[in-house]
């Protein structure tokens, strides 16, 4: 189905290297003090990220709101442009082709992606039908008998039953729309899926079908996925890696196990303690008192968990941590890592 | 708990109809249960199970469609149900408050935060308008607002989610309440931010002897802060027990189901089964008697025939099952 030449297996899918995202604010104030020279505030959303994903891999990126896991997510399906950085997808650099040309470049149907809230990404006017019709439309040259008969299939790997396929999504409920999301992300067959928080807005019971759903769909596609969420009892299910992400840093990234078994970084220990849960709660959380620093110009000598870190020292506000290796497959940026 | 205190809200049979274009929708059913004083009790279930429905009909805040079809519910000696819309105003903010799951949406956007507690403060206590000020700014201060001076003059948009929640529970712990109703406080929040949350929630109801009310679908989370939880299926208790009791042994099948699609300290996908079939649709008249019957693999067919069977294996532990687990 593809004109894409298919590299060597060992190649990663996907390599994202040192990608960077600077976002120009307005200058404050109207007086500066005498002899000061005026620049414009940079807001750095993601700040040298390195991230790989192989084939058929799912690897999971957590991290708490406005620490740049969209602002990552949006570089790589390059609905933004970067920075500076290189974007390899099967060994090609995207990172150069600017977003408004990269929808009609042969990449483009190779990744998709399934949106958080399937009410707010599913067009109110269009039925299940034509949403799932309109990629293959659009990217797929399908049209007519061809095109209803392969929305139909899509329909059918998801599960979606065919009576619903006419009807508008207030008529469908939330795992329904949902299914919808999925299908239209899964219609083109893609290389690489970007899963942002899939199940954030549903109950409990419908989030396991549809984990459960996602989890068969990798498995008859081949797919890769990319699971972006802050739930971390989901990541752990559903993906082979972990990375986490602070204030556009990656701080910490394994082998999901490794790092839910033994978090070397001390965020990486607060958020899987603040995982409500019966084992004893309050007593063995680790508090994370205040607020993120301000990703506004931030100090680059500066670790960006200090502060809010409950190990920082006075090393940590004086060269900023680079990601090492601590275990096979563990990276932790951390001059203090917890120990295994 | 020890011996049997009176309740400070006990809810008796309480029932609640919708009336919509489409039909009735028979909400809640023959719902009671009890919070004691300074207890903490979770309310979990699916959405649509009735439980956010259950505390706005016990608050007076139902939509105009909704109707109290009977039974009582008595918080300190008052049924709100017969009460009349004073008495019940009186009450509501003072004696009982609740905070709700978008803080966004419940704060007034083009007020500032400080003086949307004053408001709380003017309406029902006898604070001096000088004192107010004051005031409103210590109960910045006891949610722990870093800054309360500053952040009394704050609009909601300047405000984290996690800081809005705070303002939210500033304000309804103004006039230190005896009960607080927490509608999905920390959904929309990160777990960090939830835990920080929730465990000011808990602290705060500590300290103040007060009883809270905690409505989630997570049972995680009403594991770890609650006393006691009681489970809701299609507008009906299907299960009310101490926090250990019901995890150890949830008598229900739609509880037992419900822990097992909680994904909570899973390894395995493989392992996290799902609940068959939804929730019936309310609207139905021949709704049968147990709601769950027809997503239950342990119907028979006495299930669907009322009443609906209700066991106390214990004081504290009982459920609505004819052929509990």
């Amino acid at each position: 189905m593809t004109d894409v030449a298919v590299n060597d297996r060992a190649a990663p899918l996907l390599q994202v290297e040192q990608v960077r995202k600077l976002f120009p604010l307005k200058a404050p104030g109207r007086f500066l003090p005498f002899g000061a020279v005026r620049r414009t505030p940079l807001l750095h959303a993601v700040d040298g990220v390195d991230l790989s994903i192989g084939t058929g891999e799912s690897v999971g990126l957590v991290g708490e709101s406005g620490c740049g896991k969209s602002t990552l997510m949006r570089l790589i399906t390059r609905t933004l442009d970067p920075t500076a950085g290189v974007i390899r997808f099967r060994g090609e650099d995207i990172a150069q082709i600017p977003a408004s040309a990269f929808a009609r470049v042969p990449q483009r149907r190779l990744i998709q992606m399934v949106f958080q809230d399937p009410t707010d990404s599913l067009n109110p006017r269009y039925t299940a039908r034509d949403t799932i019709a309109e990629p293959l439309r659009l990217l797929g040259n399908l049209s007519g008998a061809a095109l209803r008969a392969r929305v139909d299939e899509v329909a059918a790997l998801v599960q979606m039953p065919y009576e619903l396929l006419g009807r508008f999504p207030h008529q469908l409920s939330g795992g329904q729309k949902a299914r919808v999301g999925i299908a239209r992300a899964v219609a083109l067959e893609p290389s690489l899926l970007i899963l942002d928080e899939p199940t954030a807005a549903l109950d409990v019971s419908v989030q396991a079908v549809i984990l459960h759903l996602l989890a068969d769909l990798k498995e008859k596609l081949g797919m890769s996925y990319l699971f972006v969420s802050h739930d971390l009892d989901i990541v752990r299910l559903l993906c082979d890696r972990v990375m986490v992400m602070y204030l556009g840093r990656i701080v910490e990234s394994g082998p999901a196990r490794q790092v839910f078994e033994s978090p070397r970084h001390p965020y990486t220990r607060a958020l899987l303690s603040a995982i409500p849960g019966i084992a004893g709660g309050a007593s063995r959380r680790i508090r994370l008192e205040g607020d993120p620093t301000s990703p506004i110009d931030p100090d680059p000598l500066r670790c960006r968990f200090h502060g809010r870190c409950p190990k920082g020292q006075d090393a940590c506000t004086r060269s900023s941590p680079a990601l090492v290796q601590v275990a096979p497959a563990q990276d932790v940026a951390c001059h203090f890592p917890e120990p295994a | 708990m020890r011996g049997e205190p009176v309740p400070l809200l006990s809810v008796e049979s309480l029932g609640v109809e919708f009336r919509t274009r489409s039909g009735t929708v028979h909400a809640l059913e023959d719902v009671s249960f009890t919070v004691g004083k300074g207890e903490t009790v979770g309310v979990v279930g699916e959405s649509g199970s009735g439980k956010s429905v259950l505390f706005y009909a016990v608050m007076g805040i139902l939509d105009g469609a909704g109707r109290i079809t009977g039974g009582r519910a008595v918080f300190g000696g008052l049924d709100l149900v017969q009460a009349s819309a004073s008495e019940r105003e009186a009450i509501r903010g003072r004696e009982a408050a609740m905070i709700f799951q978008n803080p966004r949406v419940a704060l007034n956007p083009i007020r500032k935060v400080g003086h949307q507690i004053e408001d709380v403060l003017a309406r029902h206590t006898s604070t001096p308008s000088a004192a107010l000020r004051t005031r409103a700014i210590e109960a910045l201060a006891a949610v722990r607002i870093p800054d309360p001076e500053r952040r009394y003059d704050a609009y909601p948009f300047e405000l984290s989610g996690g800081l809005c929640q705070r303002i939210m529970i500033a304000i309804a712990l103004a006039c230190s309440p005896s009960l607080l109703v927490a509608d999905e406080p920390t959904t929309g929040l990160d777990v960090t931010t939830q835990a920080a949350v929730m465990d000011l929630i808990s602290e705060l109801a500590r300290s103040r002897n007060m009883a809270t009310v905690l409505i989630t679908h997570d049972l995680g989370l009403a594991a770890e802060h609650c006393d006691r939880i009681v489970v809701m299926h299609g507008g009906h208790v299907v299960e009310t027990a101490p926090t250990a009791a019901l995890f150890a042994h949830p008598r229900h099948p739609y509880t037992a189901r419900l822990m097992a699609t909680t994904p909570q300290g899973r390894t395995d996908l493989r392992s996290l089964a799902a609940i068959p079939g939804q929730l019936p649709d309310l609207r139905r008249d021949d709704l049968p008697a147990c709601r769950f019957s027809e997503r239950c693999d342990r119907f028979e067919a006495a299930c669907g025939q009322p009443p609906l069977a209700r066991l106390d294996t214990d004081s504290a532990h009982s459920v609505a099952c004819r052929r509990p687990l």
